[in-house]
């Protein structure tokens, strides 16, 4: 460049002794960017607004306004909620209530089972150095290319018929039908790739002088994985937790096909799939349905808004 | 209005909901208490048996899942591509000569290619540019938040959200759907029924998709921003680059690797993600997509070759891309 050695000339708007990050600051933080990003930042939120007041609306005016009138002539209520969770008021009997309870039903131990196993196989495969591990420990990681698609038949051919070699029965059929056991552990068994890899980064570098310092004074395994291990790694543990709970209580697919529709087990994805369907037409009642739906979501994504955007990232290449 | 009846339901629903939880609690404590005791009684075992012991008490049941869940699984679906609808006489190719030759099925595919190149595309673009905007902006921890919030919520809860948002009244009559308002508003006397206008609905869906990964890309993005160092940006400064200049010859270089990751990610999402078409059309309209017809073809036209042959294509999709991704992911873990 020709001016290589010329003074730079300072950057635009810049005073003689503003520091040069600060400059830059100035430069970019211009009213234009502001009001382009309240604009998006507006235009993102509306939807779900759209979906929360229309929610809160008595059923005529919902079907005689649009949801933005509420603000010349506002009309709340919570009817709607309680119409939606116990009476049910889609022409059906029952409310949502019994799904909201299946969700959590599913997701809690859908969310420590894998939690708990994950990190114990990670741990053994990070500390109980064996022949093979290495192998085993990649052959876990490169699972996670799988998609789910690829498992759910012959899954639910085996939770429903066993299997069979031959005439010989190697697992018996299992009359899991109208349990969770069936969500819980398709549920568990898809997380595994992830989360072992995901715990295994994390726990193979705990410092190695502890690790040997308890088995130094005699610790087995199981002692130094329970008192050592578990209360060190909640970091990770946490950051997991709240992502594969999320990714459970949001799934459609896995309780589409291993819970059915039954008000038994099926979570509120599915009624909500459902009713999305059959009953659009009554709005005041679907949107109070779906926003009972993303509420525990919501209350997890902005009290643990750290722990969930740094587990998300580690797992967006999930399922 | 609470009536009697009401008053009954929500007390048999309580009644319900406290069987239910006492048996998930059951079944954790149960579950929690089991590998307790084993881990006792492994414990006790010395000699030369304790580390082999400890290894298959540790990583035992994580294998048995992954092979019962996974692996078997995966080969059992290539298995059943092979083989007619019920899995009783062997087809060869025939399943996926059906998904490759049969007319709809080619508007599926050509709807997942569809939405493959455009939802990714614009979500990472549209995240890239909020992530420059936001950058340095007072208060950006805020807008984060809220762009970055449909990424909490269920696919299907954000289905319903623009369903809404697309809803179709007779134009003579006061419209609830806000897309429909702000046509007539700005004066198109007639919009259509959104959903129902093919080819527009493809994009209308894929709008939901975008919407839900931009906030995803643009913290992503964002933070790769923020990790180019000072002192390049400055050099590039000085050296006259402005703008879009700084842009494209400083900026994109710098977080290529994020971009791309990116990218793949959202694209990944797109080919497996089900829920939006499922809720909002069932793959009525000339909408569906690969997945979902996967879903339909196994569990509700059972029938498990061709389901299989589509899981398999998905598949094979799917691969390069999250080979790709893990692959980036790993080195730049090494590298840092």
């Amino acid at each position: 460049m020709s001016e290589q050695l010329a003074p730079a000339p300072p950057p635009p708007g810049a005073g003689d002794r503003e520091p040069p990050v600060k400059a830059v600051r100035r430069v970019f933080s211009n009213p234009l960017a502001s009001l382009l990003m309240v604009v998006v930042t507006v235009l993102w939120t509306i939807p779900t607004i759209g979906l929360l007041v229309t929610s809160l609306r008595p059923e005529e005016d919902v079907s005689d306004s649009g949801w933005w009138t509420v603000f010349s002539d506002p009309n709340l209520t919570l009817e709607n909620y309680h119409t939606v969770l116990f009476e049910g008021g889609f022409g059906v009997s029952g409310g949502l209530m019994p799904y909201m309870v299946n969700s959590l039903a599913i997701s809690i131990p859908a969310t420590v089972f894998p939690l708990v196993l994950a990190a114990m196989a990670a741990y053994g495969l990070a500390w109980v150095k064996f022949r093979g591990s290495d192998v085993v420990f990649f052959a876990i990681f490169a699972l996670q290319v799988v998609p789910l698609q690829m498992a759910l038949i012959p899954l639910l051919q085996l939770f429903s018929g066993g299997a069979h070699i031959g005439s010989v029965t190697v697992i018996p059929a299992f009359d899991l039908s109208g349990t969770y056991a069936p969500v819980w552990l398709a549920h568990t068994m898809f997380a595994m790739p992830l989360a072992i890899f995901l715990l295994h980064n994390f726990i193979a570098q705990l410092p190695r002088d502890l690790m040997e310092a308890a088995v130094v004074d005699g610790a087995t395994h199981f002692k130094i994985f329970r008192s050592i291990v578990l209360p060190l790694s909640a970091p990770a543990l946490a950051s997991f937790a709240i992502f594969q709970f999320l990714w459970v209580w949001n799934d459609l697919l896995v309780a589409l096909t291993f819970a059915g529709g039954t008000p038994e087990v099926a979570p509120m994805t599915v009624r909500l799939a459902q009713l999305s369907g059959s009953f659009g037409g009554r709005w005041e009642l679907l949107t109070a349905g779906a926003f009972l739906s993303l509420i525990i979501p919501l209350i997890v994504f902005f009290a643990l808004q750290r722990y969930f955007v740094r587990g998300l990232l580690a797992g967006s290449v999930k399922g | 209005m609470p009536t009697a009846t009401a008053v009954h339901l929500a007390d048999s629903a309580w009644t319900d909901a406290t069987i239910k939880f006492t048996n998930t609690v059951g079944a954790v404590a149960g579950f929690l208490g089991v590998l307790l005791l084993i881990f006792f009684a492994a414990g006790r075992a010395t000699g030369r048996f304790s580390r082999p012991l400890a290894v298959l008490v540790m990583i035992g049941p994580a294998i048995l899942l992954l092979l019962v869940g996974l692996v078997i699984p995966l080969i059992r679906t290539v298995y059943l591509s092979f083989y007619n609808d019920d899995s009783t006489k062997a087809v060869g190719g025939s399943n996926y000569g059906w998904a490759l030759t049969t007319e709809s099925i080619h508007q599926v595919l050509w709807n997942t290619l569809q939405w493959l190149v455009v939802a990714p595309l614009v979500a990472t673009g549209t995240g890239l540019v909020l992530a420059l905007l936001v950058d340095r902006l007072r208060g950006q921890a805020l807008y984060k938040s809220l762009l970055f919030m449909p990424m909490a919520i269920s696919l299907v809860g954000a289905s319903i959200i623009w369903k809404f948002v697309y809803q179709d009244r007779d134009p003579s009559q006061p419209q609830i759907g806000l897309l429909s308002q702000l046509a007539i508003s700005l004066g198109w006397d007639d919009p259509p029924n959104w959903i129902l206008s093919h080819p527009l609905n493809n994009y209308l869906l894929m709008i939901v998709m975008i919407w839900v990964q931009t906030g995803f890309a643009m913290v992503v993005l964002s933070a790769a921003i923020k990790a180019i160092p000072d002192e390049i940006t400055e050099a590039a400064r000085l050296d006259g680059a402005r703008g879009f200049q700084l842009f494209r010859h400083v900026t994109v270089p710098m977080i290529r690797t994020t971009l791309i990751v990116v990218l793949t990610t959202v694209m990944i999402t797109t080919l497996k993600a089900f829920d939006i078409v499922r809720t909002m059309t069932g793959g009525n309209f000339g909408t569906q997509v690969l997945a979902n017809e996967m879903y339909s073809q196994s569990f509700v036209q059972f029938n498990v070759g061709r389901g299989s042959a589509l899981a398999v294509i998905l598949f094979l999709a799917v691969i390069p891309l999250v080979a790709y991704n893990i692959v980036q992911l790993r080195k730049e873990r090494e590298h840092r």
